[in-house]
């Protein structure tokens, strides 16, 4: 019998998700012996015709990275979601945007801008990448950028979440495992879109930092302070985001003594990652004096930078509006 | 103002909290005040229940503004929950700038059970506020719609 199909793609994203697939260590061997392995772009050769040429539904298992940016993201994402009879939105663009959602602040000709004409780029001539391009021996064509990047679950219709920026590499192997035990008939899989991969509780809950109630007179940034390295960061008013990120990272960064960056996500029953931090954070705000509340405010210096690092593309409003008017 | 911004009707959700604001608009009805018919009331229990999420869900599903009201600071039913909206109330307002998101578009009110005149008055004056900024209508979702294409090298640089 043939072993069952696996495929890995990468759209708008890093390469860190691929890495955290490798760093499994022999747990890949597993895969190896359980899957027949026939898209990975970054492991093996593979052209897109080899995937269109394969039969709807053939692939058993896909995870999928990264945001749709362009249109070649979009082709690759619904042909794997034809191909896959399960796929998964792998890792944190995939399922908010992430960091290459951060561009939905800005128009798409800033984002191209600062990609091909800030000092840093030598670009003497500031020349841009054009959709097509007439050569001698014909066009050719590069994919085109959409005005805002959306997740993956925005384009097609997606089974699983698996979240985290990259997911940690012991939650990878305990998924492989559960699929393992699926194909082996001993475990059932999870109801479709579930969250895999991760608790269903917050970073503060895994959080080891001693906790008080909370009072804020000024948030200030880590870097700039000795921070306690028994007590709660947001205690201290170092912005943490342990409050509204889903578990399943062990609170490894607040352990290790910075802040929660929000990887993870948002968790469970939080429909809007940055509307959960405003609570968060302003509810312990330890004034009730407009003027002063406003001071304190001032501390945190990009608020919506801050609660949307990861999430801007999968939030309620999904972009700034300069950003979606670019593409009226 | 433009023609086209005289005729725009806003639409705007007002949250008001049990005790408070949600008697005063009760009182501005039974008063038989006339209000601009543009804000939607829902009534929470207190205005400390207002999540920032209602917020942004009711501008991302088309809302033009919303507006905020409770019982007057130091008058609050649950004792200060009042003040926990206020606080969040502002930062609500920065994120809601750097979103694109007119800090004009979102309101916060004080109201007692007894100031229905006062109630009708401001809503009337947000709603011309509302007005004057124009629909937001909003729609990222749409990115996909159309696509960029940047202009050929983007400009002639003298060697």
């Amino acid at each position: 019998m043939s072993k069952p199909k696996f495929a890995m793609y990468w759209a708008a994203s890093c390469g860190g998700c691929e890495i955290a697939v490798l760093n499994i260590h022999e747990k890949i061997l597993d895969v190896d012996a359980n899957f027949e392995v026939v898209f990975w772009p970054v492991a093996m050769d593979a052209k897109y015709k080899d995937v269109e040429a394969m039969e709807d539904g053939s692939i058993l298992l896909t995870l999928f990275n990264g945001g749709i940016r362009n249109d070649e993201n979009e082709h690759i994402a619904k042909l794997l979601r034809k191909k896959s009879q399960i796929l998964v939105a792998f890792g944190s663009c995939a399922c908010e945007g992430c960091i290459p959602g951060l561009a939905n602040f800005s128009p798409i000709q800033q984002v191209v801008d600062t990609a091909f004409s800030t000092v840093s780029t030598d670009n003497p001539e500031n020349v841009r990448p054009q959709p097509s391009y007439d050569m001698p021996e014909g066009t050719i064509h590069i994919p085109t950028l959409y005005p805002v990047l959306r997740t993956l679950d925005q384009v097609v219709d997606v089974d699983y979440y698996m979240p985290g920026c990259p997911p940690e590499s012991h939650q990878i192997a305990a998924v492989i495992d559960l699929v393992i035990q699926v194909l082996q008939g001993k475990a059932q899989l999870p109801p479709k879109g579930s969250v895999i991969g991760a608790g269903g509780s917050t970073v503060c809950d895994e959080c080891k930092r001693k906790r008080n109630e909370k009072t804020i007179k000024e948030f200030g940034r880590i870097q700039l302070m000795h921070a306690d390295p028994e007590l709660c960061l947001l205690e201290q008013g170092i912005p943490c985001n342990g409050p509204a990120t889903r578990s399943g990272c062990n609170a490894r960064c607040p352990s290790a003594g910075a802040q929660c960056i929000g990887c993870y996500g948002p968790a469970e029953g939080v429909v809007d990652y940055g509307a959960r931090l405003v609570s968060a954070f302003a509810s312990v705000i330890d004034s009730n004096d407009p003027a002063e509340i406003d001071r304190i405010l001032d501390g945190l210096v990009d608020p919506a930078g801050q609660f949307y690092r990861f999430n801007l593309a999968g939030s309620l409003l999904r972009a700034a509006k300069p950003a979606w008017k670019s593409g009226d | 103002m433009s023609e086209e911004t005289k005729s725009f009707e806003p639409t705007i959700i007002g949250f008001t909290c049990n005790w408070c604001s949600y008697r005063a608009a009760d009182m501005a009805g039974t008063a038989r005040m006339k209000y601009a018919p543009n804000v939607r009331l829902i009534r929470l229990m207190c205005s400390g229940r207002l999540d920032p999420t209602f917020v942004f869900k009711a501008f991302a599903n088309g809302a033009d503004g919303v507006l905020v009201s409770g019982c007057h600071p130091g008058d609050c039913h649950y004792i200060n929950q009042n003040y926990k909206m206020l606080r969040r109330f502002h930062l609500m307002k920065r994120v809601l700038a750097q979103m694109g998101i007119e800090p004009e578009r979102i309101k916060l009110l004080w109201a007692s059970a007894a100031e229905g005149a006062i109630f009708a008055e401001e809503v009337n004056k947000f709603v011309e506020q509302v007005r004057a900024l124009g629909p937001l209508n909003w729609h990222p979702g749409n990115g996909a719609a159309s696509t960029v294409h940047t202009p050929m090298s983007a400009e002639e640089v003298p060697a």
